[in-house]
């Protein structure tokens, strides 16, 4: 079986965090399936289909094949993009394809859909899974000619025997290739690029009518014969619990059946339910009117302490100080003695909430000790495991369904809500809807971490940094599974920080501890969205102190292109090898000038009140150049009318889809950059809507984003984090331009702008 | 004892006056193409059209509908896609897709009042749907699209 199992849970959750998402890609792979050995006890279609080489793909004697996607859909279209691989590598007709989605199992290798590897880390599975069911397809039609199966190719859904012209389709050869054995993965003849059908060419989402016309199916819209509903009164600070409560006037409104009791978790939290008490009813509106009536009184803990105006300052405090030392190179302190010219900048970002669409919700049924659950989850088998662990069944006996997620961005890669729903559902003996209000989403999310980041630098006699200094300090993601952990881990520290590519002889990173009161998680991009507004924003103040151009001095700092050296530092890189995914300052420096040129960088003089500029970040393994335009008006409100993103993301597997995620990303990090903050006064969020936590809207958001993707032939990476980082800090350089306002403090709506 | 229709089919409802026509389309109808994203009228996720107009199905208790006709998402589709539907599939404009169903009903509401919106109108219009994904860009060219061909 899959190597994850022999790895202790808290082995696995260690490597899970030194990337803040996975690194133990290795393990995650699937088993190939052995020659000849057929996979067993599936229950998909493609398991039951005629020909089903292995566990992604079927081939029945209709014709249709089936592949199974194993990674959550949540916008990023890899529901569409993988299975395409395997059509691809198969010659399979798209028309005649039907994709199901799978439930959790380790089969398929790992399924945790965040930390944006998906291609990275099964492109080449699933070619293989398309290759191999394609040379059986060939190999049978071979021996039904008796020809070599060296003279027969394939065209669309059909083998072709070369010298006659003869043909027959997959389905009228799906049974004689079922009886043949599996090929090893070294016979294998998978195509050539430039045979791709559907490889980077930006083919439509599979569901696109579905998602048009109302019949895609989430989470929230996932029924169970018999079910109820639940709204779940969370304790308001982390940790709390119910000392006392009244549920008379809660059991008075009409639908609501019954209240009951979810345990408090056991420290450390992780995915656990976080306690409180279910309102169980007839329908959604009548649980969550009763959760209003419930009168509790709460023991609210040690974390009714946590006060963000304090905690800033604290956090300030410790950025300011010598801390633990992550990279040194020279000596910083004999070059910032030397008198020089030396400059200082604090930068801070609070918390913020993921706030997908759809919030968490999770129907799930618990009978006769095992547990069917239907969700929106980006990781169905920590569903299992977190739902085994809770009713103490066995992780086998927990079938995670998984429906479309209406958006994730990490928060659905933690399970507590399913775990709730399954929980209920033992106590109250049928299948229980438990429904997250908007409210709950934002008040008792897994927050992104709040973050402070000092840094210094001095200049030489021509403005470029001699020495540099950075130290951030944040509770780090660590302390949701590890109690009292308080540094930033090697993974978080790979995101944007340890990992500076710039060219400067004395540099050193550090970083400070600090104390968790919120359950801390991964949001798209995680660490590297307060690094890159660090060394981003500092880069530009810098150049603007030399008196530079912001994108020729950030050329200087990168320096000459070359493979950055990082022997001796903690550098998981995202879970991917480092002589695979180097860093490569040359791809960096290659997105620079290609989003300087397209925007028009220096081209023209903008008007009063307008800005451009610009930022630069790698990350999962993807190079990415921003440049962001903005308009400051009288009164100090901003618009966004142009963005510009240069991308090299490796071999792209779908350009439409890539695009579709930096566009989305440069409004993500509008919202966060504009106005995203959770704040807590008394360990209770203060936030709880779009009205306190709003996020861009239509005319907020910018005008149009413009993506451009650079041909390469380097590996896949990721598409859907690496937009984020580079548009904040590069939204920030353009209002300064715009109006002389240096912002180092987040969100933007804090600063007067006129 | 409310009497409505949704999608030309009629029913009656005998529940809570106070319910959301959101919680009833989706809980009891079983209409899940309306969404759930905010329930206090700040996303847009639940429009639906009464008489032809938009309105937030997560603000509007069954009360005030007798008699009401309501269109959701499920209902605009029924003689196949929508001219609106058509142009978001030409533009691929949904990622995750959960907004979509509100953005579709306030962008036809909008094109049936204003067959040719400018980009301001469009902004002013749509600025009450909050996508996450950040799909605006291809609403508002796909809002034009629609415009163009039912001009
Ligand atoms: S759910 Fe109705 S506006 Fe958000
Ligand atoms: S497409 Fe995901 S919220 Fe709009």
């Amino acid at each position: 079986m899959n190597t994850v199992d022999n790895v202790s849970r808290r082995g696995f959750l260690k490597g899970m965090l030194s990337t803040g998402a996975l690194i133990l890609s290795v393990h995650l792979l699937p088993e190939p399936a052995g020659a000849g050995e057929k996979i067993s006890g599936g229950s998909t279609h493609a398991d039951r289909a005629t020909l089903h080489p292995s566990a992604f793909v079927g081939v029945d004697t209709d014709g249709t094949v089936y592949i199974v996607a194993h990674r959550s859909e949540m916008g990023t279209g890899i529901r569409t993009s993988l299975p395409l691989v395997v059509a691809d590598e198969l010659d399979a007709d798209w028309k005649l394809v039907k994709v199901e989605q799978a439930i959790g199992d380790w089969r398929y290798g790992g399924q945790d859909t965040d930390g944006s590897h998906s291609i990275r880390d099964f492109f080449d599975v699933m070619r293989e899974a398309g290759g191999t069911a394609r040379l059986m397809l060939i190999e049978a039609a071979a021996a039904q000619w008796k020809v070599p199966p060296g003279q027969c190719e394939t065209g669309l859904h059909e083998v072709v025997h070369r010298p006659t012209g003869r043909k027959l389709g997959y389905g009228a050869l799906a049974a004689a290739a079922s009886r043949l054995p599996v090929p090893r993965k070294e016979a294998l003849r998978l195509k050539r690029k430039s045979q791709w059908r559907y490889i980077g060419k930006g083919h439509p989402s599979y569901d696109l009518t579905a998602l048009c016309t109302g019949k895609a199916v989430y989470g929230m819209d996932a029924r169970m014969d018999g079910m109820v509903y639940a709204a779940v009164m969370h304790p308001p600070v982390l940790g709390g619990t119910v000392k006392s409560y009244d549920d008379k006037e809660a059991l008075k409104v009409r639908g609501v059946r019954q209240v009951v009791p979810i345990a408090p978790f056991k420290p450390p939290h992780a995915f656990q339910p976080l306690g409180g008490l279910a309102v169980i009813a007839d329908n959604t509106w009548a649980a969550f009117q009763g959760r209003k009536k419930l009168n509790v009184v709460w023991d609210n803990g040690p974390n009714a302490t946590y006060n963000s105006a304090q905690y800033k300052k604290a956090l300030f405090e410790t950025a300011r100080a010598p801390a633990k030392v992550a990279r040194n190179a020279g000596d910083v302190e004999a070059e910032f003695k030397k008198g020089g010219r030396v400059l200082e900048a604090e930068y801070y970002i609070p918390h913020l909430a993921h706030a997908p669409m759809e919030p968490p919700v999770a129907v799930a049924e618990f009978r006769g000790g095992t547990v069917t659950a239907w969700t929106c989850t980006q990781n169905p088998q920590a569903v299992q495991d977190i739902v085994a662990e809770q009713l103490k069944i066995p992780r086998e006996n927990v079938i995670c369904h998984v429906t479309l997620l209406g958006g994730g961005f990490g928060r659905k890669s933690k399970p507590d809500y399913v775990a709730e729903a399954a929980v209920l559902s033992k106590k109250v003996g049928r299948p229980v809807k438990v429904v997250w209000s908007r409210e709950d989403d934002i008040k008792f999310g897994y927050y992104h971490t709040v973050s402070a980041m000092y840094m210094k630098a001095a200049l030489d006699a021509n403005g470029k940094p001699a020495a540099w200094l950075q130290r951030s300090v944040f509770p780090p993601i660590g302390s949701t599974f590890e109690l009292g952990d308080r540094y930033g881990s090697a993974g978080e520290l790979g995101q944007g920080w340890t990992d500076i590519p710039y060219d400067i002889p004395n540099l050193r990173i550090e970083n400070g501890p600090a104390q968790a009161h919120v359950r801390i998680g991964w949001l798209r991009s995680v660490a590297n969205i307060y690094h890159a507004f660090a060394v981003q924003s500092f880069s530009d103040e810098l150049a603007h102190a030399a008196g530079r151009d912001p994108v020729d001095y950030l050329l200087e700092l990168i320096g000459p292109p070359r493979i950055l050296d990082l022997k001796g530092i903690d550098y998981p890189n995202c879970g991917a090898p480092y002589t695979a995914y180097p860093i490569d300052t040359g791809r960096l420096r290659r997105v620079i000038e290609l989003a300087a040129a397209k925007s028009g960088w220096g081209k023209h003089k903008l008007g009063k009140g307008r800005g451009m500029g610009i930022a630069v970040h790698r990350s999962f393994v993807t190079y990415v150049a921003t440049v962001v335009e903005v308009e400051v008006d009288e009164r100090g409100k901003i618009t966004i009318p142009h963005v510009h993103t240069a991308v090299d993301a490796g071999l792209v597997a779908n350009p439409e889809f890539a695009r579709a995620q930096f566009e989305g990303a440069a409004v993500f990090g509008a919202s966060l950059a504009r106005t995203g903050e959770i704040t807590a006064t008394n360990g209770v969020i203060d936030q709880s809507n779009f009205y306190d936590y709003p996020v861009a809207l239509m005319r907020d958001a910018p005008r149009r984003t413009d993506v451009y993707l650079v041909d390469s032939d380097a590996p896949p990476g990721g598409i859907g984090e690496p937009g984020v980082p580079p548009f904040v800090p590069a939204l920030c350089n353009a209002v300064f331009a715009a109006t002389g306002k240096r912002i180092r403090e987040l969100p933007l709506s804090k600063h007067q702008l006129t | 004892m409310i009497r409505l229709k949704v999608n030309g089919v009629e029913h009656s409802f005998d529940g809570d006056p106070m319910m959301p026509l959101l919680w009833y389309l989706r809980d009891e109808l079983a209409l899940t193409g309306t969404k759930f994203g905010c329930g206090v009228s700040l996303c847009g996720a639940c429009v639906v059209h009464l008489n032809g107009k938009a309105i937030r199905s997560c603000v509007t208790p069954m009360r005030q509908l007798e008699n009401a006709e309501v269109t959701t998402i499920e209902g605009l589709s029924v003689k196949g896609p929508h001219p609106v539907q058509r142009a978001w599939m030409q533009f691929k404009v949904p990622q995750c897709g959960y907004c979509q169903s509100g953005q579709i009903m306030s962008a036809v509401a909008l094109l049936s009042s204003n067959r040719s919106p400018s980009d301001e109108q469009i902004d002013e219009a749509m600025s009450g749907n909050i996508c996450r994904c950040g799909t605006y860009q291809r609403i508002r060219a796909a809002i034009k699209a629609a415009a163009k061909e039912s001009a």
